[in-house]
């Protein structure tokens, strides 16, 4: 596992933090759903955002990406304003934006990850069917190329949509719940993916599932409305508890050997935050 | 039908009306699969609906209706789309009014147009037999403009149908673009009102292209498939309206809905046979 050690690699490089949040409130309307966040994510850190359902995790990834305004605060991503940091950005939405029957190919879809990387009329270039192809095979998806978007299980459209997010050359990559649709074996495959790519990549994953990525992530961050950040290792019952609310079941697994144990009883802590 | 090919070598105006077909095909195929797939066709229906407006008041001040119902349907295609833009919600009714609005105006300076209540027919259900030379080259200037825009264009507009979000997030313009499809939808329209009228455009503008999706599998291959589709609707309707003396619009309509209903049966057959032997995907 790459717990740390990318870190330790970035600091004192001089680049500008990945994430920089500072004093972030956001409301819907009247109700408040984010209070007073900080965060700052290094360049090359691998960040896992917890949290219960309406915690918030959501809204804040639409806020780094600039999809939302922030009611009061600062957001800064790889050193920009988000609507300026978007095309730098690689997205992995929680429910893809588009009806599973539309009449396209993986390789079309993952195309599409192509756009902002300059203005182009026409058709597709060669090089872009090869960057397309280039990520696809490190998805391992390459053979998926020429099926059509609705014929792929949960596990193969999450690969899909991560190299639609690899193909624009992101610096940093954003996934939302990318496990929440598959199966718990893919789950441990999906994130040993991510693991690789952290060696060139900042990468944050929002999940409901904190045991489970704390195998992976080099640091946690609990979002229930407000943000408090834990070293992977310093998650304990007590902490679980006080984010989610109430008793949970906890499991034990080890972060030296990344080995998550006893995937079964990992979806014990529900959505009742 | 035999007698329809004979018609064609010696009469002009059915040459002239097989062009017309031929030329509003191309609509069928450019613009028709984004109708089906963004699912636009009741927006589509109201933009057709709200040129008789434009034709009405070009009429009753003296201008080519052809010009007014351009205007009106790039006006009620940008409302339309400034009104989704900013509300989201309340879409349906905007085009469920404009639908309404357009036609009671258009009905209402026809009514005051001496002499013009003929054309109110032509206008409603078209009339390919009467298409002078003047508005032929005016709908192949029309089709040249749709085949340069979308050629140039249509990865965006792809993008900008297929998910949006995404699209906003690569730093596409998203609301310009979704503006200039439905100008280009706007512009089809104009361009099919001819041939079958603006209560019946929006049949021509989805079923080939959806029959062209029910066999392909891209955006772009169902607009080859609908482009053919189109044509050979259009010349088949004309053909079979011939010899009975029907009007050929509804005949070219009626010819559109039957093949779709016959696609969607084999199509649904196929589908059974698929599932119940080894599957393997066309």
């Amino acid at each position: 596992m790459s717990n740390g050690t990318n870190r330790a690699r970035a600091a004192g490089t001089g680049e500008p933090p990945a994430i920089a949040i500072t004093g972030l409130h956001f409301a819907y309307g009247e109700v408040p759903v984010l209070e007073d966040v900080d965060l700052e994510v290094s360049p090359g850190e691998f960040l896992g955002v917890v949290g219960p359902n309406a915690g918030g995790k959501s809204t804040l990834l639409k806020l780094i990406l600039g999809l939302l305004k922030p009611s009061a605060g600062r957001i800064r991503v790889l050193g920009e304003p988000p609507r300026r940091a978007r095309k730098r950005i690689g997205y992995v939405p929680q429910y893809p934006g588009f009806p599973r029957e539309f009449p396209i190919s993986v390789e079309d879809v993952v195309l599409m990850g192509r756009f902002g990387l300059g203005w182009r009329l026409g058709p597709w270039t060669r090089d872009d069917r090869a960057a397309a192809a280039a990520a696809l095979d490190e998805v391992e998806a390459l053979d998926l190329r020429e099926r059509q978007i609705g014929t792929l299980s949960g596990g193969q459209l999450q690969r899909v949509l991560l190299a639609r997010a690899l193909v624009g050359e992101p610096r940093l990559l954003i996934l939302d719940e990318p496990t929440a649709n598959i199966d718990q074996r893919l789950e441990g495959e999906i994130f040993e993916l991510l693991a690789q790519l952290n060696r060139r990549l900042t990468i944050v994953v929002v999940s409901h599932d904190i045991a489970f990525i704390s195998a992976y992530v080099s640091r946690v961050a609990c979002l229930n409305r407000t943000l408090v950040c834990h070293a992977t290792d310093s998650i304990d019952g007590q902490t679980i508890q006080d984010l989610y609310g109430e008793h949970v079941r906890q499991i034990q697994h080890d972060h030296d050997h990344g080995e998550p144990l006893a995937l079964g009883t990992t979806r014990e802590h529900g959505p009742h935050g | 039908m035999a007698e329809f090919f004979a018609a064609l070598t010696e009469q002009a105006f059915l040459r002239q009306a097989l062009l017309a077909g031929l030329l509003a095909s191309l609509g069928c195929g450019l613009i028709g699969p984004f109708v089906v797939v963004k699912r636009i066709a009741f927006l589509a229906g109201g933009i057709a609906h709200s040129v008789l407006g434009g034709m009405g008041a070009a009429l009753y001040f003296g201008f080519d209706p052809l010009l007014g119902a351009l205007a009106a349907a790039v006006v009620s295609a940008l409302l339309i789309g400034w009104v989704r833009l900013t509300w989201r919600t309340g879409e349906d009714t905007a085009i469920g009014a404009l639908w309404a609005i357009g036609m009671a105006v258009g009905i209402l300076f026809i009514s005051r147009t001496p002499g013009y209540t003929t054309d109110l027919m032509s206008f409603l259900f078209g009339n390919i037999l009467l298409v002078p030379t003047r508005e032929l080259w005016f709908m192949a200037a029309l089709d040249l403009l749709l085949l340069a825009v979308v050629g140039l264009g249509y990865r965006h507009f792809i993008a900008v149908t297929f998910d949006e979000e995404f699209a906003r997030l690569r730093g596409l313009p998203v609301a310009a673009l979704y503006l200039l499809l439905l100008v280009l939808v706007a512009l089809t329209v104009v361009l099919m009102i001819q041939v079958v009228g603006l209560i019946l455009v929006i049949a021509l503008l989805t079923l080939p292209a959806a029959v062209a999706g029910q066999w392909t599998h891209s955006i772009t291959s169902m607009m080859v498939a609908a482009t053919l589709l189109g044509a050979g609707l259009t010349s088949g309707g004309l053909a079979l309206s011939y010899a009975p003396d029907l009007p050929p619009g509804p005949t070219i309509i009626l010819l559109a809905g039957a093949l779709y209903l016959v696609s969607a049966l084999v199509v649904g057959a196929l589908r059974r046979v698929r599932t119940a032997a080894p599957k393997r995907d066309s």
